[in-house]
């Protein structure tokens, strides 16, 4: 009972709410490094920001579970709500992860598809303390047309040489989003960075 | 099949199976007599899909997809501790499912004029039944056979 006593509404407008948020989420992918505002969901559920929160409501479904890692553990009864998703253990069965930078999977540990059908590979949400269109990373790749500077704060030095070792397993790999408050930065398996 | 003391899930499945059952006239006119309530806040707005219903052979035998009905669900909250109240109703009308689940938020919380009016509700379906059955059996036939001697 404790887990509904404190249920929050989701999407005012599902229908509509969700389109937009996959259209934004679509651009964000398709221009790494270019900041999408995500703020269909004004009051996120505990251990979520407004963008992760909005994210899960618009990818999850009956048939795409999800695994919570760190302080985004606190969501699940949320998400199963208004998914109808699993939410497993295991984030190697799921086909959307999120966690706080604090308690990231190994990206070894996800599913980066298979060589026949390398988009069902999981896609890892990461909540990051900031967010900036202007840093010291480098993003390189598809999508970009030179190179796009960026900071985010809260990967470490080994997410980054990891996300590189993935890049051998193309065209299996894992895309990650970074979010913040009402901020998403993509950033497909495509991506190149330098730190 | 095991025994099983009533417990409050079965006051509720009970209420809420006449919440759907309501006609939709009947339910508006007695949540617009409810008097001052909290103004209820939607944590799922009635939303309209398809259930599939199961049957079995028989009623006991193996079950079998029966087919889809269409169904419109709501969540609402009334207070912000308050439990959650959830309303299923059969068909499309959206108000219906929302005044359902008003109502089943307010039982929960054992609100003596939601109580009456459910037990109105339960009264019309009654009379509704035993209307139908008896317009049942007017039209029924015995088959028998005479024995020849």
């Amino acid at each position: 009972m404790t887990a509904t006593a404190t249920l929050l509404p989701g999407f005012r407008d599902p229908v509509r709410d969700s389109q937009r948020c996959f259209r934004r989420l679509l651009d964000a992918m398709s221009r790494p490094g270019r900041i999408a505002e995500i703020d269909a969901i004004v009051a996120p559920p505990a251990g979520l920001s407004p963008a992760a929160a909005a994210l899960a409501l618009t990818l999850a479904d009956i048939d795409a579970p999800v695994w919570l890692g760190g302080a985004t553990a606190d969501a699940a009864p949320w998400i199963r709500f208004h998914t109808g998703a699993s939410v497993v253990a295991e984030p190697s069965t799921a086909l959307f992860a999120f966690a706080d930078a604090g308690a990231m999977p190994d990206l070894r540990q996800l599913d980066a598809g298979t060589d026949e059908y390398p988009d069902r590979s999981t896609t890892l949400v990461v909540e990051v303390r900031d967010l900036s269109a202007e840093g010291p990373i480098a993003l390189r790749g598809p999508g970009i047309e030179t190179v796009h500077r960026v900071a985010i704060d809260g990967p470490d030095a080994a997410f980054w040489q990891r996300r590189t070792e993935l890049h051998e397993l193309f065209p299996r790999g894992i895309d990650v989003v970074f979010t913040c408050g009402t901020r998403a930065l993509g950033l497909p398996r495509t991506t190149r960075v330098e730190v | 099949m095991t025994v099983r003391p009533a417990t409050d899930d079965d006051a509720r499945r009970r209420w809420i199976g006449i919440l759907a059952k309501a006609t939709p006239d009947e339910i508006g006119a007695a949540y617009a007599a409810l008097g001052p309530i909290p103004a209820p806040t939607p944590i799922r707005a009635p939303e309209t899909g398809t259930v599939l219903l199961r049957g079995r052979v028989g009623g006991t035998g193996a079950p079998f997809n029966f087919g889809e009905a269409t169904m419109t669900r709501c969540t609402v909250r009334l207070r912000d501790d308050g439990p959650l109240g959830f309303g299923y109703v059969l068909g499309r009308d959206r108000r219906h499912a929302e005044i359902a689940a008003v109502f089943d938020a307010l039982l929960q919380q054992g609100d003596p004029r939601a109580r009456a009016h459910v037990e109105t509700f339960a009264a019309a379906q009654a009379g509704r039944a035993r209307r139908e059955a008896a317009a049942a059996a007017a039209s029924k036939v015995d088959f028998f056979t005479m024995v020849r001697e």
